[in-house]
């Protein structure tokens, strides 16, 4: 065990610290809280372009694709510094995290050149089209049409879900090119421009009142047959790919996250006042807090310890799906303590005179909910680790 | 960074496990705990051969002078074999406060024995207000001609009738002090206290006018109380480890048991309601040995945080362990309930260690201490992940 930095990494986090120091908007706050939101995204697509031309987006990728290459410490580091300055997230996190590698892993060159340097400056946003209606946790029920005409496909079907959606310039979509096919068979996975025509894209108001996520609908859609990525009938393989991905450093930032926030509960609980007391006086609250301090800083112990074997062993794996379980289960419990703590105030939201933290706390409260839906439900997690962990037989 | 096992200290995990696989199967489990002591000479003798008595003692002593991190290895796979016995008292109570609290005479002649695998130790903390506290600790010391004489009770003192001396924390003029007292003393009397984990056996000791020789005064004051903190948070990974090895034991039997178990057909592990049950089971048990490892390196390192990462893992391990050991039972079903079955040795551990330097309850209050009180200047603590590199 030797949980230090080295010296090239204490660098490396070093400057990109002293970069966000000089970087990061003054008037972020003021765009996170009052723009609408396709202000707030151009606000953020110009916030990504000023990381892109410093260097710092996809720092992941190799450098021969205008990325850094930097090590998977390197990437911990990067999302920790950006949630510890509280810097805005970059605009096309999708296809940074997720689509770009994607592409870097199974692309042709012509692909390569075409989408990777657009997706780094954010001048293209892409979206992931994979949930449909009836293929949320069961994916491989994907039932959207590719059939092939001449050197296009034709696209019919919808999918939902479709996180920034109503933002991207691009979708990776998951289809079904062989119609007699079932389940993982006959997949593809197709690049198409969300300009083409029959292309529909309806936001979808969610719980908070946001909406982060939208409908697709693709009505004949043509979509030349050259964006295919792989090859035609391996979808399922490529997606795969794209989903692993997707939790291998996601939970650091996460952590620093809820750290933050933890720290200004606590800061709070010396202020308000519970039974005629300060909270952080109250054998309850007190008891309270320090589970949540307890949690929170095991997940930053369970990280580190994933960190490692996606190092040792090259890729990551279903441990991904420990995590995602104990985060989001432990950051619903944290949002009901800091509504217990602040009381009737909990309650309050953005714009109220009287709201705590301009009603972060109420909208957090809410947002938290999704965590144990979004991104496989914790149901799924489960199913996964009792299978492919514990090696208990499939149930489905 | 790198949070996990070198070659070496996986080599050590695996010595251990087949060796208490050999010589303290489940069956020398049943039979030692169905014994007075649960002691058991030659399995002793082998385990000081292998120079685990001595394990993290300088090695001026006879020790083996390997690091927290070992350590927490080795009494992980102890508590995956349930080992019974008064190795826990001996080395990570006893001679961990003895390391802390004597000076080299006392270490000579104390720690010595012990690394040698000579004697056996515990410690007596705990008070009838079982409070885990200092402030708890009431038994009366007095000077008298140089020499001590101790009169009071101790109680939940583990291991007590086989030691062959013990520390007792008493008051002396009001401050905490640290007594070395052998087993033969005139006035001192060991009675045993039936308990739900009968691996470990519990006691009541009590003073009767115990005259200690000044020599056996290990420290007094700050030193004294100092000494107790830094033995304690040792003996607390010894046991958060010890705690993981259990719980990862009842993970494979009841994953085991999943597997091959039939109810309408099939496996009973192919049912989500158990295949969850058992997920919820890894994530405890991984969190846990995070947690373990992590206060252990703490320690190691003398970081500022390793309190708090103390505390941390009994609070988690404390409610995780009996967790684990309510799920494995559940999952067993009727089986899970006989006293044949494995399962409710490692849940009456559970039970104990729970109990044992404080529940999830007391950590909780001392992370609050820690933590919540001093919240305002340690933002930049908090936000550590990685631990800087010191130097």
């Amino acid at each position: 065990m030797d949980l230090s930095f080295t010296a090239p990494e204490l660098k490396f986090r070093d400057e990109f610290r002293a970069w966000l120091e000089a970087n990061v908007p003054a008037d972020w706050e003021r765009h996170r809280t009052e723009d609408e939101m396709l202000a707030r995204f151009e606000f953020l697509r110009a916030w990504q372009k000023r990381v892109y031309q410093a260097g710092w987006a996809g720092i992941a990728w190799p450098t021969e694709y205008g990325g850094r290459g930097a090590t998977l410490i390197e990437q911990v580091i990067f999302t920790e510094e950006m949630a510890r300055a509280a810097a805005p997230p970059l605009a096309n996190v999708l296809g940074l995290m997720l689509i770009g590698p994607t592409i870097i892993a199974f692309g042709t060159d012509a692909q390569k050149k075409r989408f990777l340097p657009n997706i780094l400056s954010a001048d293209e946003i892409w979206c992931q089209g994979f949930s449909e209606p009836n293929a949320g946790s069961d994916l491989a029920n994907v039932r959207t049409e590719a059939r092939l005409d001449g050197d296009h496909y034709v696209i019919n079907g919808q999918k939902v879900w479709t996180s920034y959606g109503w933002a991207a310039d691009w979708c990776a979509l998951l289809t079904r090119s062989d119609g007699g096919s079932t389940q993982h068979q006959g997949l593809t996975y197709i690049l198409v421009d969300m300009k083409s025509p029959g292309v529909e894209v309806r936001p979808l108001r969610q719980m908070t009142g946001e909406s982060e996520f939208c409908e697709l609908f693709f009505h004949d859609v043509r979509v030349p047959a050259a964006n295919v990525l792989g090859k035609v009938g391996d979808g399922w393989k490529v997606a795969l790919g794209t989903l692993m991905h997707e939790r291998a450093t996601l939970g650091a930032g996460v952590q620093i996250t809820l750290k933050r926030q933890f720290d200004r509960l606590a800061q709070l609980s010396h202020t308000v006042m519970r039974n005629g007391r300060p909270a952080s006086e109250d054998p309850v609250m007190r008891q309270k807090l320090a589970q949540s301090y307890v949690e929170i800083e095991i997940m930053r112990l369970n990280q580190m310890r994933a960190i490692t074997r996606i190092n040792e062993k090259g890729v990551p794996g279903p441990e991904g799906s420990i995590q995602k379980i104990f985060w989001t289960e432990l950051n619903q419990r944290f949002q009901q303590i800091a509504a217990e703590l602040l009381g009737p105030y909990a309650q309050l939201t953005r714009g109220s005179e009287q709201a705590v933290d301009d009603g972060q706390w109420a909208y957090s409260f809410l947002r938290a909910r999704g965590n144990t839906i979004e991104a496989g439900t914790s149901e799924i997690q489960r199913n996964i680790v009792g299978h492919f962990v514990l090696g208990l037989p499939k149930s489905y | 960074m790198q949070f996990g096992l070198t070659e070496t200290q996986q080599t050590l995990k695996n010595t251990v496990r087949k060796f208490l696989a050999a010589e303290c199967p489940p069956a020398q489990v049943r039979k030692l705990m169905d014994t007075e002591t649960a002691f058991d000479p030659e399995l002793w003798r082998k385990m000081a051969d292998q120079g685990w008595t001595g394990i993290i003692f300088p090695e001026d002593y006879g020790g083996f002078g390997m690091g927290m991190v070992e350590m927490a290895v080795t009494l992980e796979e102890m508590g995956r074999a349930l080992l019974p016995g008064p190795y826990f008292s001996t080395v990570l109570m006893a001679g961990a406060l003895l390391e802390s609290a004597g000076n080299d005479n006392q270490k000579h002649k104390y720690l010595g024995p012990i690394c040698r695998g000579e004697a056996k130790a515990t410690v007596a903390f705990l008070e009838d207000s079982a409070s885990w506290s200092p402030e708890g600790v009431h038994l009366k010391a007095r000077a008298s001609g140089g020499d001590y004489i101790l009169d009071g009770q101790k109680l939940f003192v583990t291991d007590a009738a086989i030691a062959d001396f013990l520390i007792c924390v008493g008051r002396l003029d009001g401050a905490l002090a640290l007594f070395l007292v052998t087993a033969k003393a005139a006035g001192l009397r060991v009675t045993d206290l039936p308990s739900i984990d009968s691996t470990r056996k519990l006691y009541q000791v009590t003073f009767d006018g115990v005259t200690v020789p000044r020599e056996n005064l290990l420290a007094r004051g700050d030193a004294a109380q100092n000494a107790l903190g830094r033995g304690r948070n040792i003996a607390t990974v010894g046991l958060v480890a010890e705690m993981t090895g259990g719980m990862q034991r009842l993970l494979d039997i009841t994953v085991e048991y999943a597997k091959t178990r039939k109810q309408f057909g099939r496996p009973i592990g192919q049912f989500q309601a158990v295949q969850h049950q058992c997920a919820d089971m890894l994530v405890y048990t991984e969190s846990s040995r995070s947690a373990a490892y992590f206060a252990a390196y703490a320690i190691q390192e003398g970081i500022r945080e390793a309190a708090a990462a103390v505390s941390v893992a009994k609070a988690y391990a404390s409610d995780a362990y009996r967790e684990v050991g309510n799920r494995a039972i559940q999952v067993h079903g009727g089986m899970g309930f006989t006293w044949e079955n494995d399962a409710h040795l490692y849940y009456r551990r559970a039970k104990a260690s729970e109990l044992m330097f404080g529940d999830a309850t007391f950590h909780r209050e001392r992370i609050a201490k820690l933590i919540i009180d001093g919240s305002q200047v340690r933002q930049e603590e908090l936000a550590a992940v990685a631990v800087e590199q010191r130097r």
